[in-house]
Formats: structure tokens, C-alpha cells, sequence
């Protein structure tokens, strides 16, 4: 039989089908990625690869040719480019939105190629794609030279643990295939790969374009490079199996009781080896059993490895259940409830210490929040800085502090059970990616106490709340509405969710204040005390309301001091004092007019209404609800009132 | 070599690793299938009511034999379904009724009645056809049988717009995709978290390639619906495609008669709309050795997909599998 295949390069290829059934049992799997900046021409070098590897059908070549004419970016050359993008936005813009798995093969190996996208909007994107990556290819503009975002991708490779990076660097043809202009970004990322503590790096100087160095060797273009062609460096890559943890992880994913006489615990070993017979610990419910057998569906197997999805039987008939990790007595992973972090902020909210969120850890969910930032990362120069929250896309390294003890690893030992992702409580989309650092084997007894957050401060409080707190200053005449307003904002607030707390004469006057009169001293340090109280809210984290008089600007001002400009929202109800009289709810107005109540503002004591006031509101123009309406738009546009994350 | 005709009482370890010295290194397709057994069960043990999108071709058959894996001893906790147009093969339909007894799978069957009763076929109401009758029916179903996870058979090597698809696909309450604003998806953590009336659909054979799938078919003897395998069918040819006379509903044209010629189908789906291919390929190992030496992907034989480049996209933002 002639050479079987025209998909596969012709120097190894299966001669007979029998060969190549031979060799699909034996062809290993080499995840990659493509990241870079955009433009740097990641989706043309796929493109490249699958045609000089001919794994390009001929409709779809067609398609490219038709799709070439309409969208390409090449001119007469069909834009290889179109093999990849696949969305109708990403073909229309000429950018990549999301990562595009592409598949090819040669003799000696498979590969899922994971095309990601370049710009920083979506580098939660990228970030998908290179988490199961056993190596990355990072592309750069050989005219452009090293950007941001060449940097940032290289970075969140090393962050995810891809040891193997190739720097492509790429448009040699733009250069004229200069060998100095490509030493020289040889050199600069060498030295930030170096920093980053990446310890396999291949330079190559490529034109996908053109092909060269893809698949077929510049010969003509770079005879000054002797080194391998991207193709060969895919091809020579090892990717050891046994690396990292060897020590067994088995995360129980699901219990299998078929009937009553089976019981086994399924799942896929995570690294490590498991054998029949074995000792075994269940994490963290901390019960001991032995393997009594491993069971697949192909019929029983003495022992499982790493990446085998298997169902384990136990002697014993203890009561495990998904999430738990079964380990070896002597090799237990860390157990621990606080652990320290590097994340990847991917919320459209960011991402708020104090907070709660959920984390899936292995085949666990688990409350918690992120304890604090401990600083963020600049990709540019790796430099670190304070933050009180992390945006999206930011990267930082964070104290996770979770509600119950869970199993964990160094993620430079195991991607599998050093990893979690964490959950939105509101919208359940995925907001974040952490990889857990080094656990301090001395947190295994930290699994028994219960978190003390380092320092619970006034931010963590409103964190935890989902708000700012500040506190809302109703003043007006008496009868003007505010104490309606004030109940009827109340009501609204915690309908929403929030925390608040209404301060007025009824709660105020009778308890904490029942020893003041109503002399200047009095109402003096009436509200000084009404300030006090509503600062402590405020440190509580709380949004306050309050319905006092207050007449006088003095005063007024003193609280806001007290309270920060910032936080302090003064609102003025402008209705007249014919209004509140005509209203005169409680008849005070009527009193005062006959002399029987002294020193009543508006008849003979003085009312100062504000001068720059955050809001005005003549309550005898507008109903309650507007009045309402106005100031939660108000807040919600000052950032007091975080609003909902639109969601993933 | 006719798989279709063995029931697959024991299966064939071929894909299961050996352990050398150290630990050995597993296969491709022995990760391929801890990869989709992994995530078979991380769906029975997220969501109260998945379900299996079982559209009989070998994709299915595959995702089938990989759920028995997945769940052995026990059964396949989750039901499988079927949105049948009406104008499936005769032959799929057997198959699939021979395949759930043998399985002793729950097998539910679901058509748009409205469709039916108001007459949309494939000759009357072109692309909206599928529409109606596949991607409507599918959305009825899910609807009815309030389920929240339903697994399919997609492919990234399929198509481009499934390629840039997640493993675990959000669909909002009216079952749409959005491209644009896909959920992270790191490792294997699946986020199987929704709120009320969304959903997922589950793709465990994202990573698998077509001749994965039949390599794949061969190593473990899975049955295959016989029409895979090269036979004389009768045949007309209609717009560039081959489309075979199932039964007296397809409307013949003036001057068109069904000739008989040894065929073979690529993928499967309703007939009026399927094109076959001219083959000789009789069996597995037929087919894989045809597959090394094609020149054109498996898609192009779909009268649905040509269209477009932006067809697929399209009918996966709307809610189609």
C-alpha cells in the first residue's frame, strides 16, 4: 500500500492502516497555546500550521478563499487567518474574542492547539486556554518588538504553570529577516522570561505569512538560524507525566451505589498512583480504610495512575462523599481553611476583600472570601503595589480565608488540586482563577480554628455588605417629609438587599437622648450625639438615614466633618412653610402660632437651609416614590450602592 | 466486521493504560476518555435534571458507551432524548430503540406536534425547517422536562463556531448562547452554578477529532447505525447532493428516478437533507483508511451548514444543540 495518508507529513507516515492503528495506540497528546498582543499575527500562524501540516480540508480551503475576499486582510493571499476565527463579530472586526480550539497530528503526536485572544478585554479568555496547556506559544511582532501585553500573556503562563515557552517571534518578512532586530528581542524577553522564573524558553524566528520556520525551514530567509522550526520544537517538547506531585490525590467526584451490596467512590486520580491494597485517608472528613478494589468498566485494575477516571471500592463501609480527597496515611496535602494565593480577577465587579463568594476546589464548593490583598502585580515591570480591590483582569497575590477546612496543594506541584476557581454568590458566573502558593505545612492545625481576619476593618465591614457605607441627612421644617421619605428610602434599601438604619426622633429622643431638653444646649448636643452614633453605623458598615430638623448649618457641618465629605449626603426638603403648616401633622404649627410651643422653627426660631446640598426635594411638587427614585439614582452613581454584576 | 451486530456485553480494554516501571504515560484517546468521563460525571453530580441529547449517529454512540463507562457499575443516571423531526432515516430510528433497550436506558422521544400538525417539512419550509422542528422542538423539550443540564455529541473540530466553545456552555432562560460573554472555563473546575431557568449544555466530546471518534469506534467495538457502511441505496441527486429515497414521502422531480449506488453517509440527520457520499468503505477499518485520504471535512455533506460560514453561529446563539 502506497502512503496511506496525505494529512500526515510524509516522513513517518503509516504506510498501512494497520501501522497507523499501531501507532493512534501509541501517539502521545501535546496541549498548547498561541497568546501574544493582538495583531502579532496568532491567528495566521495557526492557520499556517494546519495548512503546511495539510490538515485543511478542501471546502474549507474554499471557504477561506471565498471568506478572503470579503473579510481577508491579506489581499489576493487567502488569509489563513479565517481557518481560525470563527465568530461572526471576530470575523467583521478582524479580532479574536474568545479562544478557538484547533486539532492536528503528525506521526509522532497530536496537539489541541488553544488560539487565544489578544486583547487585554479578554484575557479571562486567554486564561481559559492556557490553564490546560502543557506549553505556550508566545508570539511578537518582530517590528513592534515586546509590548504589554506580550509580557501579561507571558506572565499568566508562568502563573498557570506552563514550564515550556517558545517566543515566535514573528512578521521576520516585515524585517527582511534582520538577525540583529531579532537578537535583540531574543535578548529583552529573555530577561523578563528570567524574572518570571520560566526555565525553557525557545526563541524562533518565524513569517507565518510566508511560512517560514512554521513547518518548512527558512533556508533561504534565516541561514543564520540553526535552531528548530516551531513545528520541530512542538514535535520535541517533553512533557513528563510524572512531574510535579507523586504523592496520590484522588478527589472524590461521585458515589456510586448501584445497589446495596456496591459502594465505590468515583473519580480521576489527580497525580499519584493508587493500588489495591493500599492504606488510604479521606480529606478532611480524616476516615481511614484500605483499597479493597479499583473498578473500571474494562473490568478491574491492580492500580490506577494519574489522569485514569476510576471507581475505588474500600474495605470498610465508612460514609465518604463527594469533595472528599482520598490520600496516602503519610502523605497527607495541606488541610487548611486560610492559604495564600495568586488570583486572576475575571469579575466585571471588582473583586472586594471581605466579600463572600464561593470556591470550587477540586469537586468541592466552599464559602469563603478573599481575607485581604496583599498586593497587586504589575505586569509591565512585576512590580508590586497595595490595593484595596482588584479589577478585572488584575493580578495579585491574596489571603483566601474559606469556611471550612479543604485539601490543598502547592499548584507548582499540582495543577490539580492546587487550583480553584471562585464563584459569584449573586450570578453564579466565574469571577475569579486562583492557584494556590506553597500551603504552610503548620496550617494543618489551622484547619481547627476558625478564621481571625488579620484586621477587620471598616472596608472589610462594607464589603461584606455589598455597599459604601455613608450616611443620608434628611433636614427641613418640621412637616416638610422627612421622616416618610426617610422610612419610605429605608424600606427601598433593604428591599435591595442593603443594610441600613433609620435614625429619628421617635428612636433617638426617647432612649439615648431622654436627658436632653430642648434649650440650645440641648438640641446643640442632641445632635452631636446623632453624629457620634451615626459614625459608628457608618465604621459598621451601615448606610444611615436620618430625619432630624437640624436647623442650624453649624451643626450640620460639624457632622459632616465628622463623618467625611465623601460619605456625608445632605439632603434638603425644600417645602415651604406654608406647606408644612397647611399639612401640620402633628399640630405643632397650630401650638406654636397660639404661643403654646416656644423657639419653633420657621415661626420663632430661625431655620438655616444648606448651601451646596447634595439634593434638593420639595416634597408638595413630587410624590414620595420619585423623591425616592432620585436618591437611590443619586447613590448608585456614587459608587454607595454596588450594583448588581451584570454576570458571566 | 459489521459492529452494529454485536452487543457489547464486555469491553475491550484497549484504551486502558498499562503501568510500566513508573507510571506510564496514557494515550490520547485513553485521556480523551478520562477527560469525558470526568465530566459525565461532574454533571450527574451538579444538576438535579440533566439529560443526554441522543441524535443516534456515531458521535452519540460514542457519548453513549463513554456515559456507560462513566457510570459503571451502575446505569446511566440521566435520560436520554431524542427530538425526532420525522424525517429521520428508518434505520436510525431502529437503531435507537434497539440501543436504549440493550442500555435499559430511559429513552424519551420528543416532536413539535405544533410543527407537525402544521405540516413543516423539509420541502415546504426550507432553513426553517430546522428551525421549527429541531432547534424549537429541542428548547419545547428541555422546557417540559424542566432539565438543566443537557449533555450532546458536539465536536470543536466540527465547525468554527463550536470551536471557540466552552466545555460547559451557559444558555440563559430562552436557551441562547452568547459568544461574546462566555463563562471562564480554567482546568477541569466546571462551573455548574446557575440561576433559576438557565442551563448548560455539556459538551464532553469537545476535544475528540473525527478520526478520534473512529479510531476510537474500532479500538472499543461500538455499533454504529448501519448506514455509515457502504451498501447499494437508491439515489438521487439533487442540488449537488446525494440524497437517498428513504421512503415514498420525498417528492420526486420531473425527469428524477432513484438509480441504485453503493453509498455510505459521512454524518446523519434528516434524510431529505443528508447527502451521501460514493464509497466503498464496508466496515470500520474501511472507513478510518477512507478518512486518512479525504479531501473534504465532514460538515459539507449538511444541506444546513452551507449556507453560511455564520449558519452554525446563528443556530447556536437561537438555541440549537
Amino acid at each position: 500500500m502506497a502512503a496511506l495518508t496525505n494529512k500526515l507529513a510524509a516522513s513517518a507516515a503509516p504506510r498501512t492502516l494497520d501501522e497507523f492503528l499501531a501507532q493512534q495506540r501509541d501517539i502521545d497528546l501535546l496541549r498548547f497555546i498561541t497568546c501574544g498582543s493582538v495583531d502579532d499575527g496568532k491567528s495566521t500562524l495557526i492557520g499556517r500550521l494546519l495548512h503546511d501540516t495539510r490538515q485543511v480540508f478542501d471546502d474549507q480551503l474554499t471557504a477561506v478563499a471565498n471568506d478572503s475576499r470579503r473579510w481577508g486582510t491579506t489581499g489576493e493571499v487567502p488569509d489563513l487567518a479565517l481557518l481560525v476565527d470563527g465568530l461572526q463579530a471576530e470575523r467583521e472586526q478582524g479580532i479574536t474574542i474568545d479562544v478557538a480550539y484547533r486539532y492536528f497530528s503528525t506521526p509522532s503526536r497530536k496537539f489541541i492547539v488553544a488560539d487565544c485572544p489578544g486583547h487585554e478585554q479578554y484575557t479571562r479568555n486567554m486564561a481559559t486556554g492556557a490553564s490546560t496547556a502543557d506549553a505556550a506559544v508566545v508570539l511578537v511582532d518582530a517590528e513592534k518588538g515586546i509590548r504589554v501585553q506580550t509580557r501579561r500573556h507571558a506572565h499568566i503562563v508562568a502563573l498557570l504553570g506552563v514550564q515550556n515557552i517558545i517566543l515566535a517571534v514573528n512578521k521576520m518578512d516585515r524585517i527582511d529577516y534582520d538577525r540583529a532586530r531579532f537578537e535583540a528581542i531574543a535578548g529583552e524577553f529573555a530577561i523578563y522570561a528570567h524574572k518570571l522564573g520560566v526555565s525553557k524558553v525557545e526563541v524562533i524566528p518565524v513569517s507565518a505569512l510566508q511560512g517560514v520556520n512554521v513547518v518548512a525551514r527558512g533556508a533561504k530567509e534565516t541561514p543564520w538560524y540553526a535552531g528548530r522550526t516551531l513545528l520541530e520544537a512542538l514535535e520535541g517538547i517533553e512533557v513528563p507525566r510524572d512531574a510535579g506531585l507523586k504523592e496520590l490525590r484522588f478527589p472524590i467526584q461521585l458515589v456510586s451505589r448501584p445497589d446495596a451490596n456496591f459502594r465505590g467512590y468515583a473519580g480521576t486520580v489527580a497525580s499519584g498512583d493508587i493500588t489495591v491494597g493500599d492504606s488510604v485517608l479521606a480529606l478532611p472528613s480524616r476516615k481511614t480504610s484500605k483499597v479493597r478494589e479499583i473498578t473500571t468498566a474494562d473490568g478491574p485494575l491492580p492500580h490506577a495512575g494519574a489522569g485514569q477516571a476510576v471507581v475505588v471500592v474500600l474495605e470498610d463501609e465508612i460514609d465518604l462523599s463527594r469533595g472528599d480527597v482520598l490520600v496516602h496515611p503519610d502523605h497527607r496535602p495541606t488541610l487548611a481553611r486560610t492559604f495564600d494565593a495568586h488570583l486572576i480577577w475575571m469579575g466585571e465587579a471588582p473583586l472586594l476583600p471581605g466579600k463572600r463568594y464561593e470556591f470550587k476546589i477540586g469537586s468541592r464548593y466552599v464559602r469563603g472570601l478573599v481575607d485581604s490583598i496583599q498586593h497587586r502585580i504589575d505586569v509591565n515591570d512585576l512590580s508590586t503595589r497595595e490595593a484595596e480591590a482588584l479589577d478585572l483582569n488584575g493580578l495579585a497575590r491574596v489571603r483566601i480565608a474559606l469556611e471550612e477546612p479543604v485539601a490543598v496543594d502547592d499548584y507548582k506541584l499540582s495543577r490539580a488540586t492546587g487550583s480553584f476557581i471562585i464563584v459569584d454568590l449573586l450570578h453564579f458566573g466565574t469571577v475569579g482563577a486562583g492557584m494556590v502558593i506553597a500551603p504552610h505545612p503548620s496550617s494543618r492545625q489551622n484547619s481547627d480554628v476558625v478564621w481571625q481576619p488579620t484586621r477587620v476593618s471598616a472596608q472589610i465591614r462594607a464589603n461584606q455588605k455589598n455597599q459604601r457605607p455613608c450616611v443620608v441627612w434628611f433636614t427641613g421644617l418640621s412637616g416638610a417629609g422627612k421622616s416618610t421619605l426617610a422610612n419610605a428610602l429605608e424600606q427601598a434599601l433593604v428591599s435591595r438587599g442593603h443594610h441600613s438604619y433609620l435614625l429619628d426622633g421617635d428612636n433617638v429622643r426617647h432612649g439615648l437622648n431622654k436627658d436632653l431638653d430642648f434649650s440650645d444646649a440641648g438640641r446643640e448636643e442632641n445632635i452631636r450625639r446623632i453624629g457620634e452614633v451615626s459614625a459608628l453605623f457608618v465604621d459598621a458598615g451601615l448606610i444611615v438615614v436620618t430625619a432630624f430638623i437640624s436647623p442650624f448649618r453649624a451643626d450640620r457641618n460639624r457632622i459632616r466633618e465628622r463623618i467625611g465629605d465623601a460619605n456625608f449626603i445632605e439632603i434638603y426638603l425644600s417645602t415651604s412653610l406654608e406647606e408644612c403648616e397647611r399639612r401640620d401633622p402633628k399640630g405643632l404649627y397650630v401650638k406654636a402660632r397660639e404661643g403654646k410651643i416656644r423657639e419653633f422653627t420657621g415661626i420663632d426660631s430661625p431655620y438655616e437651609p444648606p448651601l451646596n446640598p447634595q439634593l434638593t426635594i420639595d416634597t408638595s411638587k413630587i410624590a414620595i416614590t420619585a423623591g425616592v427614585d432620585q436618591i437611590l439614582r443619586f447613590l448608585e452613581n456614587k459608587g454607595f450602592l454596588n450594583q448588581a454584576d451584570p454576570g458571566l | 466486521m459489521q459492529p452494529q451486530n454485536q452487543t457489547v456485553t464486555t469491553l475491550k480494554p484497549s484504551t486502558t493504560p498499562r503501568r510500566g516501571g513508573a507510571l506510564s504515560r496514557l494515550t490520547h484517546l485513553a485521556r480523551l476518555e478520562a477527560e469525558s468521563i470526568h465530566i459525565m460525571r461532574e454533571v450527574a453530580a451538579e444538576f438535579s435534571k440533566p439529560l443526554l441529547m441522543y441524535s443516534i449517529g456515531k458521535d452519540s454512540s460514542v457519548l453513549l458507551h463513554l456515559a456507560r463507562k462513566a457510570f459503571f457499575p451502575g446505569r446511566i443516571p440521566f435520560p436520554l432524548l431524542h427530538i425526532d423531526t420525522g424525517w429521520k432515516f428508518k434505520e436510525m430510528i431502529s437503531f435507537r430503540d434497539e440501543t436504549a433497550r440493550r442500555l435499559n436506558a430511559e429513552l424519551i422521544v420528543y416532536t413539535n406536534e405544533a410543527g407537525k400538525v402544521a405540516g413543516v417539512t423539509p420541502f415546504t419550509h426550507g432553513a426553517r425547517y430546522t428551525d421549527i422542528m429541531k432547534t424549537e422542538a429541542l428548547k419545547q423539550a428541555l422546557d417540559k422536562y424542566g432539565c438543566d443540564a443537557a449533555i450532546g455529541g458536539a465536536r470543536r473540530d466540527e465547525e468554527k463556531s463550536r470551536a471557540k466553545e466552552r466545555v460547559f456552555s451557559f444558555r440563559d432562560a430562552q436557551h441562547r448562547w452568547d459568544p461574546k460573554n462566555q463563562r471562564p472555563e480554567l482546568w477541569n473546575l466546571y462551573n455548574g452554578r446557575l440561576r433559576r431557568g438557565d442551563s448548560i449544555r455539556v459538551f464532553p466530546l469537545s476535544n475528540w477529532t473525527e478520526i478520534d471518534i473512529w479510531t476510537y469506534i474500532h479500538a472499543e467495538n461500538i455499533p454504529v447505525v448501519p448506514l455509515y457502511f457502504a451498501k447499494q441505496r437508491p439515489i438521487v441527486d439533487r442540488d449537488g447532493l446525494k440524497i437517498m429515497v428513504d421512503d415514498e414521502r420525498l417528492p420526486l422531480k420531473d425527469g428524477e428516478k432513484p438509480q441504485l449506488e453503493t453509498i455510505r453517509f459521512r454524518s446523519l440527520g434528516c434524510y431529505p437533507l443528508t447527502g451521501a457520499q460514493v464509497s466503498r468503505a464496508a466496515n470500520v477499518r474501511e472507513i478510518i483508511e477512507e478518512m486518512l485520504r479525504t479531501t473534504t471535512s465532514e460538515r459539507q455533506s449538511r444541506a444546513i451548514d452551507a449556507d453560511s460560514a455564520a449558519a452554525m453561529e446563528n443556530r447556536k446563539r437561537e438555541g440549537y444543540f
